[in-house]
């Protein structure tokens, strides 16, 4: 499964366990409108760490946390171990 | 009971019957023998009046040397077993050491102490001079994780204030899953000394199954430990060799899940939990199989100690609180009122109060903050689940996040089985605790740490 798939399911189980409901998922949308809240992207961070054996926003002290879910899912493509 | 000052421990032993016994893993040695006879190498009044650190590899030398020289030595410091080397010289700086009893090669650390003595796993008999009567010192080490542990002061008084009379003479047999040099455990030994029993010693290295086994041999009849202890005991198929009349938890929080599992393994058990610690010392029983406290102990319902609540914490005043911390690291045991700070947190549900967790415990989730203890509680309510570890895991999100390591009941072993138990975990935890509080992942493990001393391992 592609990262970016990875981390669209990954999504939608955090948001359904959450009783979330996500926004459509689009390269533009700001994380935080995606419907998950900080608590959210932080258990969705640990499960993609869990998953891809990598947490980009922890292990490089240059990264910014990215604003929108293209910047988020590029981030982990570029720290693809 | 509340001994007076002049009894020691050896003269109080020496009213006993013949039939009583200290048992290790290879040693029985017969209590009554300690009135005519020493397990020490040499001459005992060499350790009159000196400040005597007890350094023995076994519980069982440990616990003869207690006897012989209570009373006897000015301070006895007696040593955890697992003591960072690092520490000692401080330690021996602090506590004024003159004197060491070992019983096999000395530890590092230990060769510049003037007077060495050994401790024999037997007693031989002596001529017995009548030594001036001392009031003895006790200091035992904290178990805190980092730093130099802090030296408390206790006396045969102050340690033995919880213990009540016993009403009746049966013979009884206690054993513990604790070491005996640290509180939990030095309370049994005490207990079973005063009270005219006798004691199985665990030993370092034993398996669960073989300590249990031993102490179905010998009977026991009174049996102690953390809960982390009993789960673990819990899950060796040998719990069912024995049937212990009491049973007692103490040092941890008893969580409901725990006692519960204690009541169906021994119906016919009266089973207790005792709040304790090193500096409070003994501070309250519950025997009424439920977690927690009731409330009416904070209305001078608990016996001799008086309890009140300050920010959430627990402290307790009574006759068995140590009376200072040895040495220059001492910092001020009481408060202006006389009470010791457990740092124990509780919460009122109710007319109960409930353990929640350590002050320095806390886990804080962007911002929320959470007891690991308290999702702990959640946890070990899934009839599966034999024991659980809730820690911190770093987030750059959050700061930080919790998650579980799982330990299953042996009864459920296949995969399937698994996944599900891990929902109905998380839909537990999502019906009983706020959202930040539901661990963001759940490991099952096959054991946990539990740290020498009986507590579960909580790395920092």
């Amino acid at each position: 499964m592609s990262i970016k798939l990875t981390i669209l399911e990954q999504m939608t189980q955090v948001a359904r366990e959450q009783g979330r409901t996500l926004a459509p998922l689009r390269d533009d949308l700001a994380l935080l409108d995606s419907g998950l809240d900080s608590l959210g992207i932080a258990v969705l961070v640990a499960r993609l760490e869990d998953r891809l054996g990598t947490d980009p926003f922890t292990n490089s002290e240059d990264v910014h946390f990215p604003v929108t879910l293209g910047d988020f899912v590029k981030a982990y493509e570029n720290g693809a171990p | 009971m509340a001994l007076p000052e002049a009894l020691s421990l050896r003269r109080h032993v020496a009213e006993t019957q013949a039939d009583r016994f200290l048992f290790d893993r290879a040693a029985r040695i017969r209590i009554a023998d300690l009135v005519r006879g020493t397990s020490l190498d040499g001459d005992p009044t060499a350790l009159h009046g000196r400040s005597v650190l007890i350094a023995t590899a076994s519980q069982l030398t440990s616990a003869l040397t207690l006897i012989e020289l209570d009373g006897n030595a000015r301070r006895l410091t007696i040593l955890p077993p697992d003591i960072d080397g690092a520490h000692l010289g401080a330690l021996i700086a602090d506590a004024g050491i003159d004197a060491v009893v070992t019983d096999g090669e000395t530890p590092h650390g230990l060769h510049d102490i003037p007077l060495h003595v050994a401790c024999m796993p037997k007693v031989v008999p002596i001529d017995r001079g009548r030594p001036e009567h001392v009031r003895t010192e006790w200091v035992l080490l904290t178990s805190g994780t980092t730093g130099v542990p802090k030296m408390v002061v206790h006396s045969l008084t102050s340690l033995t204030a919880a213990i009540a009379p016993r009403a009746d003479s049966d013979p009884l047999v206690w054993g513990t899953f604790y070491d005996i040099r640290r509180y939990g455990g030095l309370q049994i030994f005490l207990r079973a000394m005063l009270g005219g029993a006798s004691l199985v010693l665990s030993s370092a290295g034993e398996p669960v199954a073989e300590h249990l086994l031993r102490l179905a041999r010998h009977g026991v009849t009174h049996l102690s430990g953390t809960p982390s202890h009993w789960r673990r005991a819990l899950m060796a198929s040998a719990i069912g060799s024995i049937s212990p009349r009491y049973v007692r938890l103490s040092g941890e929080i008893a969580d409901q899940a725990i006692l519960d599992n204690l009541r169906a393994a021994f119906p016919q058990a009266a089973i207790g939990h005792a709040y304790a610690s090193t500096e409070a010392g003994v501070g309250f029983a519950v025997d009424d199989g439920l977690a927690g406290f009731p409330a009416s102990y904070l209305e001078g319902g608990c016996g001799a100690t008086e309890i009140k609540i300050v920010e959430g914490s627990l402290r307790m005043r009574s006759a068995a609180l140590a009376a200072r911390y040895a040495g220059a690291r001492g910092a001020s045991l009481r408060d202006s009122d006389g009470f010791v700070d457990t740092g124990d947190m509780v919460e009122r549900r109710g007319d109960r109060y409930f353990f929640v967790g350590r002050k320095g415990g806390i886990i804080n989730i962007g911002g929320l903050k959470v007891h690991p203890e308290e999702i702990e509680a959640v946890i070990t309510r899934h009839p599966q689940v034999r024991m659980c570890l809730v820690r911190s895991r770093s987030s750059p999100v959050t700061g930080a996040l919790v998650v579980a390591d799982v330990v299953l009941k042996p009864t459920c072993v296949r995969e399937e089985g698994r996944a599900q138990v891990k929902d109905e975990i998380l839909e537990l935890c999502r019906g009983a605790l706020a959202r930040h509080k539901v661990p963001a992942s759940i490991a099952f493990v096959p054991e946990l740490a539990v740290a020498a001393t009986g507590k579960l391992a909580r790395l920092s």
